[in-house]
């Protein structure tokens, strides 16, 4: 049934941006700080304090605007989205409503075997709330740090299809940010994080079904399985002959769920008006022009230079952009091997496990991870054997030649040896022998498995399989 | 010789510097004249005697240790008391901000500081600076030094009264729709609301954030351009505040008004207006033609949308800067809230007054989904036309002359049940903050009864210096006095 619906995803993202104050006043941004110690009457909004623009909030916004092909305003505007909540000091929100800063962008994204073009609706600035912090004790508390600290909102079109989407876009866009220096994305700490709009139709229907919004979703997980989640749960909703509701709901990591927060959204009124406390915001062509250039060479560029100079696919081309810690890493490790393509694979299957989801820093050198390659490709590695050297080497600054030595994980490629071992498998498993012989070959891949254990896990496989094969098809010849 | 405090801070200031006087005798008189007559005044909501005199002594010390001291050093003042002082509660005249202290100075507040004058304490005013009267006090009503059963005008009427009953040297308020020019006409003082931008609104708590300026309320015209110098100037913690330089704004006050041309929009004489209000404008008229101005008769087509669009634009505003005293950081809270939307409900209702409230709902109303163009846009756009329509007077006239309201100070209690009438009132003063312009507010004539009328000049942005030489002139050929006894005539 499911597989005559299609769900459609547009996303709201917002991420705090890496300035060394707040938007409105020079309070510090640090993250973790005690509670309430980082405000003053500005961003608590106390009566007759006033707002006055932080200019490297508007910088890195366009900067992110233009690293994601958007149009710039000239001239924009503050707005006043107005609401009470106890986390928000003046009862309202200083946004852009009708005026942002950057419109009409773009990312293309990897799906599946092709690239795909995610319309970016805008980006505009705006102000975080606070935090509330409910204490058993004490009630409910009010952690003020937060408030003030800049952050933009990207909003997409619908255009994305999948959860699997959504986290290319979503990388991809992380990837940019952090790239520009626009934001690090932390997302434990909540300094990037999406709500998703999401709804079902038929396949081949033009008009979008009634969407939900899932609010507040802050790890790659967490946004694909809340995206799965929904969209199953919409189309058993309709399939059952029920309808979906238009409301906000909220996921639930330990149940993997969605549940109504609130039926609302066309009931909201925020009474949007031109904030009377902030000038216009003129964003000139000298700026422009600086802000351009400023900005580094971006993952689509990186992208395409690996794909053309190590013969690596678009989609690990795409893998080792989406972190900037990686891509330097790689790129300053191939400049020391002739090897790239397995350097890349390397990377791709191995190294990925070693990064922190919120930080950069690999814990290997360029220097390592060249002669790791190298060793790969002379043989005297297999990539069993190079996952252990990693293991050993993270972090310690070691030379992979003598992790293998104080290790003994040299490769065996001695063929005496090897077809020994590969005798004794074949005699000790006459059934898998069998088997392979009477057509399954896939059963060759257990005998591989018991050969590489008698050689703990130092053989070269491809020298094993080899070995294996020929001992097999001329079996009726004499040892 | 006249008594202290009967003096403008002009004198005092050179009584203070030839030593015939020092800062602790002329604090001194001010807080017997408070204490002799605030208690029916009511100019005051708090006094601060002991931290005045202390002050005052350091200031004497300081000066006579042969410093040189600012003009303002010494000199006794009292703030509106919708303008924050550090350490020193700020109420708004409202019972939301009965106990809220300030942990910061307003940057007006800060320059004063920094010239070494005198706080004696924080004035009355109506709610969040909502009123034509000051009967929405939380407190108490002010009344009129001149006439007691009279109101004194609002929203700064504390800051009137108080300089008119000689309760203070000269007093700041705040104007965002005629807050300090029509107290100062009823109540027969100077009070000028500068160009939109020229004095720092950082500290002020916003009624209407694009209409509000903070200015100076003095006996004379000279004491009031002498404390602007002391107030204006750029704020980088006020992204509203102009950057230019503003220079001094007595220099032109000797220079006469010969030659100049001061339009009389003949739309401010039509009807509603007393015939007192009418006599003594058009009589100042006659003054400034005998001083070699020129009278211009013009027209303001636009003045009849200037007030609806004013109560728009302003209440839109205040809605949204009130919205902020929700009894959840500081001010008012009501008790025991069954949820966090009663507590949200029961401390506004509770800690706003009715007309504070009127104006919310209306604020509220117009910014409205559905309702926005047709009243906050419109009114944005009537805006435009208004200022538009003071720049063409202004291409061929220097002035304005216009009454500050249409009529003199009434009795307590007359008006106040009726908003609509209220409202009305300030359709002459409105216009000037809706276009950003400066405006002098000054005596020109008194009732038979004793009671001041007011006039208003109008200049173009930034011309406060045309404004004082402008009103130096009258006052100096035609000062007019007033009883300070409080028994006008009637």
């Amino acid at each position: 049934m499911t597989g005559e619906y299609e769900t459609v995803i547009g996303l709201e993202v917002h991420c705090e941006l890496k300035t060394n104050t707040k938007i409105f006043c020079s309070c510090p941004t640090d993250f973790g700080a005690e509670p309430n110690t980082q405000c003053c009457p500005v961003c608590i909004g106390l009566p007759g304090s006033l707002p006055v623009l932080n200019r490297q909030v508007v910088e890195h916004a366009v900067i992110a605007g233009l690293a994601t092909h958007c149009t710039i305003a000239s001239r924009s505007k503050q707005d006043r989205k107005n609401y009470f909540y106890p986390d928000l000091p003046k009862a309202y929100q200083i946004s852009q409503y009708d005026l942002p800063l950057c419109e009409r962008g773009y990312l293309d994204i990897e799906s599946g075997s092709a690239a795909k073009r995610i319309r970016i609706t805008r980006i505009h600035i705006e102000e975080d709330a606070g935090k509330l912090l409910h204490d058993g004790k004490l009630g409910t508390l009010i952690d003020m740090n937060r408030c003030g600290v800049p952050l933009i909102e990207i909003v997409t079109e619908p255009d994305l299809r999948s959860a699997e989407e959504a986290r290319a876009f979503l990388q991809k866009l992380r990837a940019i940010l952090i790239y520009t220096g626009v934001s690090e994305c932390k997302m434990n700490e909540g300094a990037f994080r999406c709500d998703v709009n999401l709804s079902v139709r038929k396949k081949g229907e033009s008009t979008l079904g009634v969407r939900t919004e899932i609010k507040n979703l802050n790890s790659f997980g967490f946004i694909v399985k809340a995206i799965e989640y929904e969209s199953k749960r919409q189309i058993d909703l309709l399939e059952s002959g029920r309808h979906v509701t238009q409301e906000t709901r909220r996921f639930d990591p330990a149940s993997g769920k969605t549940f109504s927060m609130r039926e609302k959204e066309n009931t909201d009124d925020y009474r949007y008006f031109p904030d009377p406390d902030l000038a216009l915001i003129e964003v000139t062509d000298v700026m422009l022009r600086d802000w351009q250039a400023s900005i580094p060479k971006l993952p689509d560029e990186r992208k395409a230079e690996y794909v053309a100079g190590y013969g690596i696919s678009a989609y690990d081309a795409e893998m080792i952009v989406s972190r900037i810690g990686v891509a330097d890493l790689f790129e300053r490790s191939a400049a020391l091997t002739a090897h790239g393509k397995i350097l890349a694979n390397l990377i791709i299957s191995e190294v990925f496990r070693f990064l922190e989801p919120d930080d950069e820093t690999v814990p290997f050198s360029p220097r390592q991870l060249a002669s790791l390659a190298d060793l790969l490709a002379g043989g005297r590695l297999n990539s069993g054997t190079a996952k252990q050297v990693l293991r050993e080497m993270a972090g310690k600054g070691l030379d992979p030649e003598e992790v293998i030595k104080e290790l003994g994980l040299e490769q065996i490629s001695d063929t005496v040896l090897l077809e020994k071992l590969v005798r004794e498998v074949i005699a000790e498993n006459p059934k898998t022998a069998e088997d392979y012989r009477n057509g399954k070959t896939a059963a060759i891949q257990a005998m591989i498995g018991k050969a590489m254990a008698k050689t703990s896990g130092r053989g070269n496989p491809v020298i094993i399989r080899d070995l294996l094969e020929k001992a097999l098809d001329f079996s009726d010849l004499a040892w | 010789m006249r008594e202290i405090t009967a003096l403008t801070i002009y004198e005092l200031a050179e009584r203070l510097r030839s030593g015939e006087m020092s800062s602790v005798d002329i604090t001194k008189a001010y807080l017997e004249e408070i204490r002799k007559k605030d208690g029916i005044i009511g100019a005051y909501i708090s006094v601060y005697e002991e931290a005045a005199l202390k002050n005052a002594e350091e200031i004497d010390k300081k000066r006579a240790s042969g410093d040189e001291m600012p003009l303002l050093s010494g000199i006794p003042a009292g703030i509106k008391d919708n303008i924050c002082t550090k350490g020193i509660s700020t109420t708004c005249a409202s019972k939301m901000l009965e106990n809220f202290v300030p942990p910061y100075d307003a940057t007006v507040i800060k320059k004063l500081n920094d010239q070494g004058f005198v706080m004696l304490g924080k004035l009355n005013m109506d709610e969040f600076a909502m009123g034509s009267t000051n009967e929405n006090s939380y407190y108490r009503p002010v009344r009129n030094p001149r006439c007691v059963d009279n109101v004194p005008g609002g929203s700064s009427g504390g800051a009137a009264a108080a300089v008119a009953a000689n309760e203070a040297a000269f007093a700041l308020g705040s104007d965002t729709g005629g807050s300090i020019r029509q107290p100062a006409a009823f109540c027969g003082v100077v009070g000028m609301k500068p160009t939109y931008g020229t004095v720092s609104r950082y500290g002020l708590v916003a009624f209407a954030s694009s209409l509000d300026q903070i200015g100076p309320i003095t006996k004379t015209v000279r004491d009031n351009a002498l404390v602007l110098n002391a107030i204006a100037g750029y704020d980088p913690m006020d992204s509203t505040s102009v950057n230019r330089p503003f220079g001094d704004f007595t220099r032109d006050l000797e220079k006469g008004v010969r030659g100049l041309k001061i339009a009389l929009p003949a739309e401010f004489l039509a009807e509603g207006i007393s015939p007192e209000v009418k006599a003594g404008i058009l009589s100042a008229a006659s003054a400034y033609m005998e001083m070699g101005a020129e009278i211009v008769e013009v027209s303001l087509s636009t003045l009849e949308y200037a007030l609806p669009a004013y109560y728009v634009i302003s209440s839109a505003e205040a809605s949204s800067n009130l919205a902020r005293f929700d009894g959840i950081r500081y001010g008012y809270r009501a008790e025991n809230p069954a949820s966090i939307e009663d507590l949200y409900l029961n401390s506004r209702s509770e800690g706003f007054g009715s007309e504070v409230k009127r104006r919310i709902m209306l604020g509220t109303f117009a910014l409205s989904a559905g309702y926005y163009d047709a009243y906050y846009k419109k009114a944005l756009q009537v805006r435009t036309l208004v200022a538009g329509e003071f720049n063409s007077i202004f291409e061929k006239c220097d002035l304005i002359l216009s009454p500050v309201a249409p009529t003199p100070a009434y009795k307590i209690g007359e008006k106040s049940s009726d908003p609509l009438e209220m409202y009305m009132g300030d359709a002459f003063t409105v216009p000037v903050n809706i276009a950003g312009l400066p405006a002098l507010s000054l005596p020109c004539a008194k009732t038979p009864e004793g009671l001041p009328i007011g006039m208003q000049l109008i200049a173009k942005p930034f011309d406060e210096a045309l404004l004082y030489r402008a009103g130096y002139a009258f006052e100096q050929s035609h000062s007019v006095r007033f009883d300070i006894d409080g028994r006008c005539s009637s």
